[in-house]
């Protein structure tokens, strides 16, 4: 069989995604959500009370509430299927993934259920972000 | 390997649907869930009760109880066929599980024919059974993730279908069939389960209209699984290439399944109910109408694993063709 001249036929045949339109939509939501933090630290900041830090902290607290909120109501993830990077690079895009996999595996038990796989889609995120934040913090350490 | 039969019959089928397919354009319905719940608290109690009507109904519709069924067959997606054991665990019939993907309607009809036509069985009822969200949780990612999907990818079928088989004669014939390979498809990417298939059911064809020595004008019409929008092109292609073959009365079942306005099911349908789903509620009552006499089944099978695929291994697939034909 001449599965050289298959591939050939499949690939001619596998429709191309629209990269360009992908990547204004993922770039608007993006920017979005940058406006809406940037908005969020701005009223934080008008209370007077917080420093330039807690407001951040504030933020994101706040972003995280809303996306694991909307995930939970079940109409999160719809948004994430058409906003695609957008969504899911910011740290809503964590708080989602670490959600919807609890809630997937909430019916399996507290311990064997939600417990091991709450970080299954957001494992890496952690594990990487550790590693590179100590290699970064040596290189800093290195160099002065 | 082709075999021919003469005396096993389609009797009765039974269908219970659910979100997407009720929507489509199929009717003639036993049963429809309106939601992917359908009261339950799991989506795998959902697919469990849906089976379990499935063949409630079928029982009340051939009026038989279970003790005058010799074999039933049965075939689902979840792991272990649990969701096949489960069901059947509660009733008294002796029972084979079946797995080969959504290849699996041909591959019962072939086994329980090969048995009622060799007078070791009188009768056998096969089973089918997917569910979307069961699909989506065991293969893919929680189903609350939502990750954008590349446009060839399909749409897995929420349904549960039964049909009777026997000797009692009937207008629906199971005339021949052809036992297929395992192929290799060296496709890797999991999505594009179209192009892993299309190669299997181009194989099997080519190698039943040999055996049968007719060409592909003998069938009123032709079906494959669920190779999907993409799938197909691939199909008539491979066989217009590879084989020196052009179809003319041909269809995929995945094509046929949902509204194809729809966007959510992307490329159409798949999984094991997809092409009963479609052969219970379109193509026989068709042909009991005699608008169609003569059928092709091709339904295809992606013999896919997650680990296997996180290996990095490419997907094998395999075809099984079953002939259905009217008479009087």
């Amino acid at each position: 069989m001449n599965l050289k001249k298959y591939q050939e036929i499949c690939k001619e045949n596998t429709p191309k995604e629209n990269i360009f339109k992908k990547t204004i939509i993922s770039f608007i939501v993006g920017g979005l959500i940058g406006l809406i933090g940037q908005l969020l630290i701005k009223v934080y900041l008008s209370f007077n009370s917080f420093s330039y830090t807690d407001a951040c902290n504030l933020m994101m607290i706040t972003l995280i509430f809303f996306s694991c909120f909307f995930t939970a109501l079940g109409f999160f993830d719809d948004l994430v299927t058409k906003c695609g990077a957008g969504l899911f690079l910011p740290i809503t895009g964590f708080a989602h993934a670490t959600v919807s996999s609890a809630m997937e595996y909430r019916k399996e038990g507290l311990v064997f259920g939600i417990g091991s796989n709450i970080f299954k889609m957001s494992g890496s995120v952690i594990l990487y972000g550790v590693v590179s934040s100590y290699i970064c913090a040596l290189i800093k350490y290195l160099g002065g | 390997m082709t075999l021919k039969f003469n005396n096993v019959y389609i009797n009765e089928t039974s269908l219970v649907v659910g979100p997407f397919v009720k929507d489509g354009p199929l009717k003639n319905f036993d049963k429809v869930y309106n939601d992917f719940y359908n009261g339950e608290k799991t989506f795998e109690e959902c697919e469990i009760k849906a089976l379990n009507d499935c063949l409630k109904i079928l029982l009340e519709k051939i009026n038989k109880n279970e003790k005058q069924i010799d074999v039933v067959f049965s075939s689902d997606l979840s792991n272990q066929l649990s969701i096949s054991n489960i069901v059947l665990s509660k009733y008294n019939i002796p029972y084979f599980g079946v797995y080969n993907a959504c290849s699996s309607l041909t591959e019962m009809i072939i086994l329980s024919s090969s048995m009622i036509e060799s007078k070791k069985i009188n009768n056998s009822i096969l089973l089918t059974s997917s569910h979307n969200l069961t699909a989506e949780r065991q293969y893919r990612n929680p189903v609350e993730y939502g990750a954008p999907k590349p446009k060839y990818s399909t749409f897995t079928v929420t349904s549960s279908t039964g049909c009777y088989i026997s000797n009692t004669k009937s207008k629906i014939k199971i005339d021949t069939c052809t036992i297929g390979k395992v192929i290799d498809s060296t496709i890797k990417d999991v999505s594009n389960m179209g192009a892993v298939m299309a190669i299997a059911a181009a194989n099997t064809l080519f190698q039943h209209l040999n055996e049968i020595k007719k060409d592909s004008n003998y069938y009123d019409l032709i079906l494959t699984g669920d190779l999907g929008k993409y799938g197909k092109k691939i199909f008539v292609d491979t066989l217009k290439e590879l084989y020196n073959i052009e179809l003319k009365n041909y269809d995929d079942t995945a094509c046929m399944i949902y509204d194809n306005n729809d966007k959510n099911t992307l490329a159409g349908g798949s999984g094991i109910s997809c092409m009963p789903t479609v052969l219970y509620s379109k193509i026989i009552p068709e042909m009991k109408n005699e608008k169609i006499k003569n059928v092709l089944l091709l339904a295809t099978g992606a013999l896919m694993n997650p680990t296997i695929v996180n290996l990095k291994k490419s997907i094998p697939s395999i075809s099984h063709a079953v002939s259905l034909k009217v008479i009087r």
